[in-house]
């Protein structure tokens, strides 16, 4: 059932260069994304990983090159159309608003295709949020507060989910609930591309690493790949 | 015990009644510039003469139009929310980057506009404008009298404020509004049109100001001068109720116009400034306001 | 040793300092001499009270970052200090200005003690509030006379020598005072002090960082700004003979803005031109059927949304971009 007529490509990336201001932070970054993979971007901090994902969602000031979705351009396209072709985002700083309840957090991105996850799906996904409607948002934990940040996402019937760090600064036992509900979107066939610093944890669930140093892409490699490599991987997140 | 403090209940309440009137269009008014404030960022120093532009679209329909109050009551808050999202489009969005300083600056130069083009044409003396028939009269409650139409003034400006309260809390649409002022870019990338959203909030608080201005047409007279002269107090009550709150506005801005009711009966030489004082004092103690979060 | 770029540059500098110099001793000479018979004596009077007014104002504004909408405050209660002080007491010129002066320098560190507490847009707002206080105390307290205001204020003798009821010699009195501000203004900029103002301006939790006593700097730029607004108010009484409603209004708080805006906030030179280029407009303005406020509404607008730089500041900007294009 492949819709695409292009392979498959769900993403595709040529030649993006994007600015903060007078900064250049990509430098010529292409990459593709396929339905169902999930990709990582792999790289130290400051390599430009959080800056391609801003790119593809239009947060960055300027951008050239082309972000083609299913075919799309997204360069020039209005920012809050963007979402409407399916593509979900959850930020790095997982921007859970304060001046909003758990149950509006939840409710707040607009639904795009009609085959989001229902609410008690959701629940069954990430326990930890039933009960805690009219709670404000920022009072829940770090952990919880990322629980939210993909579970609004769900919501929307976006099936390609763009994923800033979802793990930092949370505790192993929550990195592995996370880790989880990955895999079963995963199975569930959505098409990911994750940031992560955390190369053991990007293992678990991806296909394919793109790895990126100083804004652009250094290296790309498949899962089977990295034990064999570990020692340039190593290298290039300068662990 | 009114004896002992030598004011007779007839005088206490009636400035209490006359205060709790001055409330009404203080929480009406503050509330459209917190609105303003919390989605745009901005110090609407234009709000005032967007109220006086209000009572004059009343009084023009009804002097070259003959149509009166209810007709004004119903088209002025839609013009005056049409010249707000004009102003909007036209200049207000192209200081959007920029220090907010420079909005307070654009709107004061917009407020000189306005009132000076009244003042050209108008002069400084006010217009009169009838109240509507069905609003003559008053009611007798013993310990005063109370106007009708001043009972209606207090009961439309509660719906309204509670109405926006209500809209901006607890529905969907408030949700999308709270949350495009605290990120405005993640908003949208969620796929909500938040600079459509920004102009129709301008021109929402430049529609209350409307509301609010054609109200006070029967009770003040209509004058180019009427605006600069609430404006710096409305300020004053958005500032102490906290710039983006809009329970804080309301609130303080029922409960100030009691408070200069009460100053005027007890010490009228200080009703004029009692608002400042407090402010002055809420800022050292609680700057962000009564009501307001740290922004 | 000495590097040829050092010696260059003390040179340049030197060569910078003999500019100055002759642009200077040109305006002082233009002012003495040839202006007084080009224009009216009262007008160019009119013009230096108000170029010191927006000078004073910039000082706050464009040096130390902060923005009042206070000024009138300290602008009308000078006037109407030094009015009743020549007036009802009786005082020479110079003790009625220097009395105005004093009271608004007063008033400046009470309403700057309260107001530096806060930035931004809270400190704006507590000015206005403060300023608002004082324009309802001046309409009710008897002295000011309300609506009417202190009329027939004398000018007196100055040093008990100079008759200024002449009105070239009050014309050069006024001219005196101006420099003498505008001399302040500018040795302040200069000064660590000014460098300390300009670096709390640009970072001020780095400056705090720092060690600096963040808000003595800014109390002591805000004292000065309101004794230099006070020197103007009072200096106007004396030469208008009149202290009256409009010079304590918020409207005129708006008015330091704009000519401070239109000329160019933060240099030195355009609140002079912003002030001259108001007041000849609001004269001209005002024998014409054009209403005042709304040409002045209107040149607000367009500054604001165009021309933030101000006048001093487009020419200076454009000016370094044909440097840099020279340099290429």
């Amino acid at each position: 059932m492949n819709e695409h007529a292009d392979g498959g490509r769900v993403l595709e990336i040529e030649n993006l260069c994007a600015y903060y201001g007078d900064s250049q932070a990509l430098h010529d970054v292409s990459l593709k994304v396929a339905k169902g993979e999930v990709v990582t971007l792999l790289g130290r901090n400051g390599a430009g990983k959080s800056s391609t994902l801003r790119s593809i969602v239009g947060i960055v000031q300027r951008r050239t090159g082309s972000i083609r979705f299913n075919s799309k351009e997204l360069i020039g396209m209005p920012k809050h159309h963007v979402s409407r072709l399916g593509i979900g985002y959850v930020p790095e700083e997982r921007g859970i608003f304060s001046s909003l309840s758990v149950a509006e957090n939840l409710m707040l991105p607009r639904v795009v295709q009609p085959e989001g996850m229902t609410k008690d799906d959701i629940f069954c996904l990430f326990p930890n949020l039933e009960g805690r409607d009219t709670l404000q948002g920022t009072r829940l934990s770090g952990g919880e507060q990322q629980m939210l940040a993909i579970a609004r996402i769900l919501r929307t019937g976006a099936k390609t989910i763009l994923l800033d760090e979802p793990t930092e600064g949370l505790a192993p036992v929550i990195i592995d609930q996370i880790g989880a509900s990955l895999r079963v979107l995963r199975e569930k066939g959505f098409t990911i591309l994750l940031v992560e610093q955390n190369f053991r944890f990007a293992a678990q669930i991806a296909d394919r690493h793109y790895i990126m140093e100083e804004g652009h892409i250094a290296d790309m490699m498949l899962t089977s790949e990295i034990d064999a490599n570990k020692s340039k991987l190593e290298k290039y997140l300068g662990v | 015990m009114f004896e002992l403090l030598g004011i007779s209940p007839q005088v206490l309440m009636g400035q209490l009644m006359l205060g709790l009137i001055n409330g009404a269009f203080y929480a009406l008014l503050s509330l459209g510039l917190a609105v303003i404030f919390g989605m745009l960022h901005i110090v609407n120093l234009a709000h005032g003469a967007l109220y006086m532009l209000g009572a004059f679209l009343a009084w023009m329909l009804w002097t070259f139009l003959g149509l009166g109050y209810f007709w004004a009551l119903l088209l002025v808050p839609l013009a005056l929310g049409l010249v707000g999202v004009v102003l909007e489009r036209t200049m207000i969005r192209r200081l959007a980057g920029f220090d907010p300083l420079y909005s307070l600056l654009l709107t004061f130069g917009i407020a000189l506009i306005l009132e000076g083009a009244f003042r050209h044409f108008y002069g400084v003396s006010g217009q009169p404008y009838p109240g509507p028939d069905i609003f003559q009269g008053g009611f007798n409650l013993g310990f005063m009298f109370l106007p009708t139409y001043r009972a209606w003034v207090l009961g439309l400006s509660l719906v309204v404020c509670f109405g926006i309260w209500f809209l901006i809390e607890r529905t969907r649409l408030g949700a999308n509004l709270r949350a495009a002022t605290e990120n405005p870019v993640l908003v949208q990338v969620f796929g909500v049109n938040v600079p459509l959203m920004v102009t129709l909030t301008y021109g929402l608080g430049a529609a209350l100001a409307g509301l609010a201005g054609t109200l006070a047409a029967p009770i003040y007279q209509v004058n180019p001068n009427m605006g600069s002269h609430l404006i710096i107090i409305v300020f004053a009550v958005v500032v102490i109720g906290g710039m983006g709150s809009i329970l804080g506005a309301i609130l303080t801005g029922l409960a100030l116009g009691v408070i200069e009711g009460l100053t005027k009966v007890f010490y009228p030489e200080a009703a004029n400034v009692v608002v400042f004082v407090i402010m002055v004092i809420v800022l050292m103690f609680k700057p962000s306001g009564l009501f307001g979060r740290e922004m | 040793m000495q590097s040829h770029s050092d010696k260059t540059g003390m040179i340049a500098k030197k060569r910078v300092s003999y500019r100055v110099m002759a642009a200077i001793g040109a305006f002082l000479a233009m002012m003495v001499f040839v202006m007084p018979n080009m224009l009216y004596p009262i007008f160019l009077m009119k013009v230096m009270c108000f170029a010191l007014f927006a000078c004073a104002f910039n000082l706050l504004v464009g040096f130390a970052g902060l923005l009042s909408f206070g000024t009138a405050a300290f602008f009308g209660s000078a006037s109407y200090i030094s009015a009743h002080a020549a007036k009802v007491w009786g005082f020479p010129p110079e003790f009625a200005i220097l009395a105005g002066t004093a009271a608004a320098a007063l008033l400046g560190l009470v309403i700057g003690a309260i107001s530096i507490q806060r930035q931004g847009i809270y400190f704006a707002m507590i000015t206005l509030a403060l300023s608002q206080m004082i324009y309802f105390l001046a309409l009710q307290m008897p002295f000011t006379h309300g609506e009417d205001g202190i009329q027939g204020v004398p000018r007196g003798i100055l040093f008990g020598l100079f008759d200024l009821n002449d009105i070239m010699t009050m014309y050069y009195f006024v001219l005196a005072v101006f420099c003498a501000g505008f001399y302040l203004v500018w040795r302040t900029v200069h000064s660590p002090f000014g460098q300390t103002l300009k670096a709390i301006r640009e970072n001020e939790t780095r400056a705090i960082s720092l060690g600096y006593k963040v808000y003595y700097y800014k109390l002591v730029a805000f004292v000065l700004y309101a004794s230099l607004t006070g020197l103007a108010g009072a200096t106007k009484a004396i030469v208008f003979q009149l202290a009256s409603l409009t010079d304590i209004t918020w409207q005129m708080s708006g008015e330091a803005i704009l000519m401070t805006l239109l000329g160019g906030m933060g240099t030195l030179v355009g609140p002079v031109i912003g002030a001259a280029i108001v007041v000849t407009l609001e004269n001209y303005l005002a024998s014409t059927n054009l209403p005042v406020t709304v040409v002045i509404g209107g040149i607000f607008v367009v500054c604001v949304l165009a021309f933030r730089k101000g006048i001093v500041g487009e020419l200076q900007a454009a000016w370094e971009r044909s440097r840099n294009r020279r340099d290429r």
